[in-house]
């Protein structure tokens, strides 16, 4: 909403500069998102009156003018418009002026002919053309002829004016309207605003009932309040100046007398008023109904609309005319021909309205306020305003009455609220005199019993209708600035992570301390990509009405997000990443729409995650340092029960010889590996190592319980053992075997070395293990533990077919 | 010549020996020659028979002053070859300080999850609890039971991605206050819950919006709850993410689920408050929303408005970044650039 601080000046006294007065309805009221001033950065524009006007020698549109531009010399001026002419005031821009936006006027030459500045046209002041008159589109502006040469023009176009341009809020639709911020504004100055009076005249004569007859077929919660005037034998043109430069100082484009005084009055009560070529009306029948499926209204702009059933209608014997609240009908439209207007004043559902407007795509001025609200109790007197207005500007006559299809019992709402309740929810100390003044200057009619204040609330504030909205008016008045600081007093209460968020945010820490950068992907990706790299088969989540093919689907897993950002980084000639992320992934769950919220953990890394320096190469990642980041984190969560990795082929996505599921006891966890060569190919990337964890799954698994070991007394034995073992043979498998029969005083078995170079057979490979005994309680006898080791020796040649080296 | 004044010629002569040893082999040497058993001093001393015993003493521990003497000269000598030895191989082994070490790669959190640990960290500190709400939320959650119902106007600030008519990506993470609300036994003291997560708008993504970003959403019941505790609540949070010197201040504003509702600006941390483009020569930077909870968020939850009353605030931990280190382009925190992510060096 635009408002006009000149307008403002009607209302209230405002010796405010506009910027303060835009701060203060900022800080009272709504926000603000500037002060227009129209002539701003523009100079030497004057006031021109044209002396002579003969055609340029060589061109067939150009004009060579002489212009009096209040100096002692006329300035010769080439003008290219096509409706110039002598005795014109017109607007010139000067030598070396400054006009629209940055643009400077400098004398000239047209076709040989010297120019000595231009004459404009308005958008060359800056006029957006959507506001610029039609019929002065393509031309000059004609200034009026009482205008002194050489005066600056601004004055004569109210571009003199400081526009406060303000964003407002949906509760507060009374500030739509020039009326509405006066009242604001006469509350925060403590003003009394002089309002707008109405000086309607009626002929007698005509009674506009026995020629309009107003039915409403749709019921009073959809419309609540619909009445009509008629005026007659009106004479079509355009507004006088004043009333054009009101209409687009409010961002509105001037149409002629009739649009621009309804929408004038639009603009003072905040009340849409729609005006119908009467003639065009059918027996001068008008109703009011919702439409019928299948129903077509071609509208003012020319849109022929299939309508919905949500949608109100006006109709003139059953045929629509008009998008209620919307937009009106090209049939009945305004023109240059009519004679007769049947004026429309009407309150309409927000929904509905907000419907029509939605699904058409219509957001006018008009349906914006119906959506927020608008004063019920100010319907007629706006109808009034307007045909007295339309009477006055187009010479024509109000017949008498006013035709009611239907009428509204408006009364205002009363509010109770007491003294302490406003302390107790501002905690405030204020006075019963500092809030009675409050309700004074926002002319709310209040009585005081005790301590309660009964708060009559006018019709134009129907956003407030409880105790908190009136708590809200006293704050905004008083003044958050002058609202104390504290904190929140009463029973304490503890605050600390559950242990979910604990695991988590420890977690995350790990993750970074093993070199991984945390990332935060997108969670909507292509259906394909959600459903890539899936810990366990699930149907997926789609969005209804997604906005692009790229965010569709919910994600199942967070490697195939990371795989992207590895190839956005790839793209980028960054080559060397590690990232992990912490997040959800959503699980559909059988009858029920919403999926099951999981969070998970995974990591991706592809080229080195060792910064090649001096001395120091570069070590491409491998499937170990992957599972080394994996087994490093599952060990910090301390479960009890092991965990192993088992090969496998079942994910299509990875790497079938290079990846292992993670088990935890006999519970799947994850997976860790290679991606595929196909996988590297369609997501962009290099060879790249993920993981991905079940973040819930092992939150909610079983900790091992903590406990302190003495640490033995006696010393330690070790054998190594190194052995020629077959491929297929799992460092798992002679793992499990040696701790199988390693006796009861083996402590550990470490693998330190894997060999399968050109010393080994083929088919063959060389395995190395430290085993470690120990006894808690004594000394171990050397004997003792060769005859253990020995045991171990012949179990690896029986069962694995190992050779001892 | 006297026993005496042999020893004091070998004293004399050691002494120079010592001196003038260049390597600890020499300094052995010498202590071997002059102080061995069969050595000069061992000579003298075996001379002793010949004295008469009154002499004997008086010789006997010049002797042994002498060999002190040489003793202590020859180990002092020893320990500065020692020390020079030391030190040479020192200076041989001096390196470049200022070359790289080898750094262990170290992973960092990311820039929004730097602003949300620490504002949970906060509010902890101050008896909040965190709760996660879900991400795929019913509409009547939220929405409705925030005092948005169906058709609200206010709907159009948050363009929503549905999965059905009635399930939705949640628009703000205070679609799990609610549930907080009616959950919450108030016999055990007030609620007082702070809600981050992820959220989502129906969006077209480019430098300031984004279809997916973060909320941070808090939410204070109790029976003396005042819109001063909010106030002050705020400021705090403005002074632990931007610095002490930063004003507050509230503005009017809608939030259908808060009456009265505020946004919250803080002085512009680029020109601290003078005006710049940053702040459109505002002085102020919009922040946050907050408002006190609407008595029929209150009621749905089965909570007497009569009774209890409260504060809800909610701010944006991507805007917050945007502001705090000048980021242009918030697709940035969800493109995950490796030369972005590196920039935000801090505890986790
Ligand atoms: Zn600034």
């Amino acid at each position: 909403m635009r408002i006009s601080t000149a307008w403002l000046k009607d209302y209230l006294k405002l010796d405010i500069p506009a910027d303060e007065l835009a701060e203060k309805i900022e800080r009272t009221a709504v926000e603000v998102d500037g002060v227009i001033r129209p002539d701003e950065g523009q100079k030497k524009v004057v006031v021109g009156h044209i002396l002579t006007c003969d055609p340029h020698p060589d061109s067939d549109h150009l004009h060579v003018c002489s212009v009096d531009v209040g100096e002692d010399e006329p300035l010769q001026i080439v003008c290219g418009a096509p409706n110039v002419a002598a005795g014109q005031n017109v607007i010139v821009a000067l030598p070396n002026s400054w006009i629209g936006n940055h643009t400077k006027i400098k004398k000239s030459k047209m076709r040989g002919v010297k120019s000595a500045g231009m004459i404009c046209a308005l958008d060359e002041l800056g006029f957006d053309e959507k506001l610029v008159p039609k019929e002065v589109a393509d031309g000059i502006f004609i200034l009026p002829d009482d205008a002194t040469p050489g005066d600056p023009v601004f004055g004569y176009l109210g571009m003199d004016d400081e526009i406060i341009d303000m964003s407002v809020t949906p509760n507060r639709g009374d500030m739509l309207s020039m009326n509405g911020t006066a009242h604001e504004l006469a509350a925060i100055y403590d003003q009394t605003p002089t309002m707008p009076t109405v000086d309607l005249h009626e002929d007698e004569s005509d009674d506009a009932n026995d020629q309009l007859e107003v039915r409403v077929d749709a019921d009073e919660h959809d419309v609540p309040m619909y009445k009509m005037r008629l005026i007659k034998n009106v004479t079509i043109k355009p507004s006088p100046l004043w009333l054009q430069i009101r209409i687009w100082n409010a961002g509105m484009r001037p149409i002629n007398n009739v649009v621009d005084a309804t929408n004038y009055v639009l603009m003072q009560y905040g009340q849409p008023l729609h005006a119908f070529d009467y003639d065009k009306l059918t027996n001068g029948h008008v109703n009011v109904r919702l439409a019928k499926a299948g129903e077509h209204l071609t509208t003012l702009d020319g849109e022929d609309r299939e309508l919905l059933p949500t949608d109100l209608l006006i109709c003139s014997d059953d045929t629509p005319i008009c998008l209620a609240g919307t937009m009106g009908g090209l049939d009945t439209e305004v023109t240059a021909a009519t004679t007769d207007i049947a004026l429309e004043g009407a309150v309409f559902d927000a929904v509905k309205i907000r419907k029509t407007a939605h699904n058409h795509d219509l957001h006018s001025e008009a349906s914006m306020r119906y959506e927020r609200g608008i004063d019920h109790g100010m319907t007629e007197t706006a109808l009034n305003a307007a045909a007295a207005m339309i009477a006055e500007l187009s010479g024509g006559t109000v017949a008498n009455g006013v035709c009611v299809g239907r009428d509204e019992d408006v009364q205002p709402v009363t509010v109770q609220i007491t003294l302490s309740k406003i302390n107790h929810v501002l905690g405030t100390e204020l006075s019963l005199d500092t809030v009675a003044d409050i309700f004074k200057r926002l002319d709310f009619p209040t009585t005081l019993t005790g301590e309660t204040y009964t708060v009559t609330v006018p019709s134009r504030r129907w956003d407030i209708h409880i105790p908190a909205d009136l708590i809200e008016e006293v704050a905004r008045l008083y003044g958050y600035d002058n609202l104390p600081a504290t904190l929140p007093t009463g029973q304490p209460t503890i605050g600390k992570l559950n242990e979910t968020q604990q695991i988590i945010r420890d977690s995350r820490k790990l993750m970074e301390s093993a070199g991984l950068t945390q990332a935060i992907s997108y969670s909507l990706t292509t259906e394909a990509k959600a459903k890539a790299f899936a810990l366990h088969p699930s149907d997926v989540t789609k969005l209804d009405f997604p906005m692009s093919s790229e965010r569709t689907t919910l994600r199942l897993s967070l490697v195939s997000g990371l795989l992207d950002d590895l190839a956005y980084n790839n793209a980028r000639k960054e080559h060397n990443v590690a990232l992990y992320e912490e997040g959800r992934v959503f699980y559909s769950q059988p009858e029920q729409v919403r999926p099951k919220e999981i969070e998970h953990i995974a990591g991706a890394i592809t080229g080195s995650m060792v910064k090649k320096s001096w001395g120091v190469a570069e070590q491409p990642v491998d499937f170990y340092q992957i599972k080394g980041i994996v087994a490093g984190y599952l060990k910090s969560l301390a479960l009890e029960a092991p965990v192993s990795y088992v090969a496998t082929t079942a994910h299509p996505e990875m790497h079938p010889g290079r990846t292992a599921n993670i088990f935890v006891g006999d519970q799947l966890v994850g997976f860790v590996g290679e991606i595929h060569p196909n996988t590297a190919k369609a997501y962009k990337v290099r060879e790249t190592y993920v993981f991905e964890l079940d973040l819930t799954a092992l939150i909610a698994l079983p900790k091992a319980r903590q406990q302190y070991q003495p640490i033995s007394k006696f010393p330690s034995i070790t054998r190594d053992v190194a052995m020629l073992i077959d491929d297929t043979v799992t460092n798992a498998d002679v793992v499990a075997l040696i701790n199988k029969k390693g006796g009861a005083h083996l402590q550990s078995v470490e693998l330190f070395d894997v060999y399968n170079g050109s010393h080994v057979p083929s088919g063959k490979k060389s395995l190395a293990y430290t085993l470690t005994y120990r006894d808690q309680n004594a000394t171990l006898v050397d004997d003792d533990v060769t005859a253990a080791f020995d045991k171990v020796l012949s179990a690896l040649t029986e069962e694995l077919g190992a050779e001892i080296r | 010549m006297s026993l005496q004044d042999r020893l004091t010629e070998l004293r004399d002569q050691g002494l120079a020996d010592i001196k003038s040893a260049d390597v600890l082999k020499k300094v052995n040497q010498v202590k071997v020659d002059l102080l061995g058993k069969k050595g000069p001093i061992t000579e003298v001393l075996r001379g002793m028979r010949d004295l008469a015993p009154e002499e004997r003493p008086k010789v006997g521990a010049y002797a042994n002053e002498v060999r002190d003497r040489l003793q202590n000269a020859i180990d002092q000598r020893r320990e500065e070859l020692e020390q020079a030895a030391v030190n040479k191989q020192l200076a041989a082994e001096k390196l470049d300080v200022t070359l790289p070490g080898r750094e262990i790669p170290q992973g960092q959190p990311h820039v929004i999850t730097q602003i949300i640990t620490e504002l949970e960290d906060l509010f902890m500190g101050m008896g909040y609890q965190i709760v996660d709400g879900d991400e795929v939320e019913e509409d009547y959650y939220n929405f409705e039971r925030l005092n948005l119902p169906k058709d609200h106007p206010a709907r159009d600030m948050q363009d929503t991605f549905y999965i059905t008519k009635d399930v939705l990506l949640r628009t703000q993470t205070s679609a799990d206050q609610p549930r907080s609300l009616e959950n919450h036994d108030f016999s055990k003291g007030p609620l007082k819950v702070l809600s981050p997560g992820r959220v989502y708008r129906r969006d077209t993504d480019d430098a300031t919006h984004s279809h997916q970003f973060h909320q941070i959403e808090g939410l204070v019941v109790d029976k003396h709850i005042t819109m001063a505790d909010l106030k002050g609540t705020l400021t705090l949070v403005a002074n632990t993410l931007f610095g002490d010197q930063f004003d507050v201040r509230l503005r009017p504003s809608y939030f259908p689920f808060t009456e009265p509702s505020v946004e919250a600006d803080v002085t512009c941390f680029n020109c601290n408050g003078k005006g710049c483009a940053i702040c459109k020569q505002t002085g102020w930077i919009e922040v946050l929303g907050a408002g006190m909870v609407h008595p029929h968020v209150l009621e749905m939850s089965g909570i007497d408005p009569e009774v209890y009353g409260g504060f809800a605030f909610g701010l944006g931990p991507d805007r917050f970044a945007m502001l705090k280190y000048g980021v242009d382009d918030i697709r940035n925190f969800y493109l995950n650039d490796v030369r972005f992510l590196s920039q935000f060096y801090k505890k986790g």
